[in-house]
């Protein structure tokens, strides 16, 4: 059975690794919005990441943290790997 | 003549008080903040008493942010250097960014912060490792959080020369100042009161094993076996005279002289005194009081004290070491010392040196038990890093 990972996740995730973030923050539509606005900076997305693959069982490729500058991206980066495994 | 450099603000967090006030309030009453280790499981360990700070919660001073990329000694070094610019009156973000510098000392750095990292690592592997293992452990990270948090883009760095070092971290911050640097958070706090830290900390062979915390730390005492260590320092707010002038802050005094010696074939203590006397200007009979290292090791207490009467001549300068209410803080512990000599200074006042009974054959004055009046005007800090470090510091009201 395959796992999903929502925005949901990724807000519960961040604010376990790295606590609220320091800028606009992660209420409302932040799906596009950059993780540099909200208030999170690239230790804070490799924190995030490492979390991720930790709980879903994935490795991420090293380049999706520094291509996935938003949470929309990094969403579908996860979910393809999500996808691949589940196949 | 150079522009003579001030300092404006104090941040103290200290065993026996949080805050300048709270600390001083302690200090002159005497209050000792050593007692048994709670941090963790001290019962296997021969050293079982340290100063630790109690009753402070991050939490409530830092946001949330902060809390997962932070060891103890950065949260209470952010906190410190809140409280020192409030009491400055500064508000850093209506200044410009590189006009201000951080200049602090470390002894360990992040200490529990990376215990708890490579437990992560030998126990479930490495990505379990926080990304901010990266940074919390170094010695650099009190500057870079301060730095961060403040906006403070000016020239920053970090001094690691053990207890030294709070010296020599205000000696740079007075250089920086000196070039033209409006305005440095400078000074040390030191943390490392976990098993890990206590394991490297027992390594020095100089922590006393006594079980009474009335006993643990005499420095100058025929029973003297060692010191206490200790958790917390302070940061100071540096400026030139004419820009504190400037604002219209209030001055707690004068960093007016500094040196640093290293111990060759002959102690280089005395050297260091001298060479800082020099640099102030003053000569040993300018000076009302002095801050002592107080190792608490026969060897290094008449290391020092021989240092002090060769100057001073015997019982010729008040000394004390209020550290003995603190435990060795490491380079938190000389700027503490310095805090606390402006604040001895504001109130014509020398703190005590408490438990201690001084041997008569070390010729000092120290100032025991209860506080003692004194008009005050110049003071001498002493402080000695582990290897051979010494250095010497003179501040005037």
């Amino acid at each position: 059975m395959s796992r999903t990972f929502t925005l949901d996740d990724l807000k519960r995730i961040l604010l376990e690794g790295s606590g609220a973030p320091d800028g606009t923050g992660l209420d409302g539509d932040v799906l596009d919005t950059d993780f540099a606005d909200i208030g999170y900076d690239s230790l804070a997305l490799l924190e995030t990441a490492s979390r991720v693959e930790r709980e879903y069982g994935i490795e991420l490729d090293e380049t999706v943290v520094g291509d996935a500058t938003t949470p929309r991206a990094l969403l579908d980066a996860v979910s393809a790997h999500l996808v691949a495994q589940a196949a | 003549m150079t522009a003579p450099v001030v300092v404006t603000g104090l941040g103290v967090a200290a065993p026996n008080g949080l805050g300048g006030q709270d600390f001083w309030n302690a200090t002159l009453a005497g209050k000792s903040g050593i007692g048994p280790l709670t941090h963790f499981d001290s019962s296997r360990y021969p050293a079982k008493l340290a100063g630790e700070i109690n009753g402070f919660t991050a939490e409530d001073h830092l946001p949330s942010r902060l809390m997962p990329q932070t060891d103890r000694v950065t949260r209470l070094s952010l906190v410190a250097a809140d409280w020192a610019l409030a009491d400055a009156g500064v508000t850093p973000a209506d200044l410009p960014e590189f006009s201000m510098g951080v200049s602090t000392a470390s002894s360990a750095g992040g200490f529990a912060f990376s215990q708890q990292e490579l437990k992560n690592l030998w126990s479930k592997g490495s990505q379990y490792v926080s990304a901010y293992q990266s940074f919390a452990w170094f010695y650099a990270v009190n500057t870079g959080q301060i730095s961060i948090r403040h906006g403070m883009k000016g020239p920053s760095g970090v001094v690691v020369t053990d207890q030294a070092g709070g010296l020599d971290a205000v000696a740079q911050a007075r250089r920086q100042i000196r070039k033209g640097t409006s305005l440095v958070v400078a000074g040390a706090v030191d943390a490392l009161l976990c098993s890990w830290g206590w394991t490297g900390l027992l390594t020095s062979g100089r922590l006393c094993t006594a079980a009474e915390p009335t006993h643990a730390y005499l420095p100058f005492d025929d029973r003297a076996a060692g010191h206490v260590a200790g958790e917390g320092g302070a940061l100071l707010i540096m400026e030139s005279a004419d820009s504190a002038k400037t604002r219209g802050a209030k001055v707690y005094g004068e960093i007016a002289g500094y040196a640093a010696t290293f111990d060759g074939a002959e102690p280089g203590l005395r050297r260091a005194v001298e060479l800082a006397l020099a640099d102030a200007g003053v000569t040993p009979a300018d000076v009302d009081v002095v801050f002592a290292d107080a190792a608490a090791e026969p060897e290094l207490d008449r290391v020092e004290a021989e240092a002090i009467v060769e100057v001073f001549g015997p019982h010729g300068v008040p000394v004390t070491a209020p550290k003995t209410m603190t435990g060795r803080l490491y380079a938190g512990g000389a700027a503490l010392d310095l805090a606390t000599a402006f604040l001895a200074l504001a109130e014509d006042t020398i703190p005590p040196t408490v438990h201690t009974e001084p041997a008569e054959r070390y010729g000092l004055d120290l100032v025991v038990s209860q506080p003692r009046a004194a008009r005050l005007r110049t003071a001498l800090v002493l402080a000695r890093g582990h290897g051979g470090f010494n250095s010497a510091m003179v501040v005037r009201s």
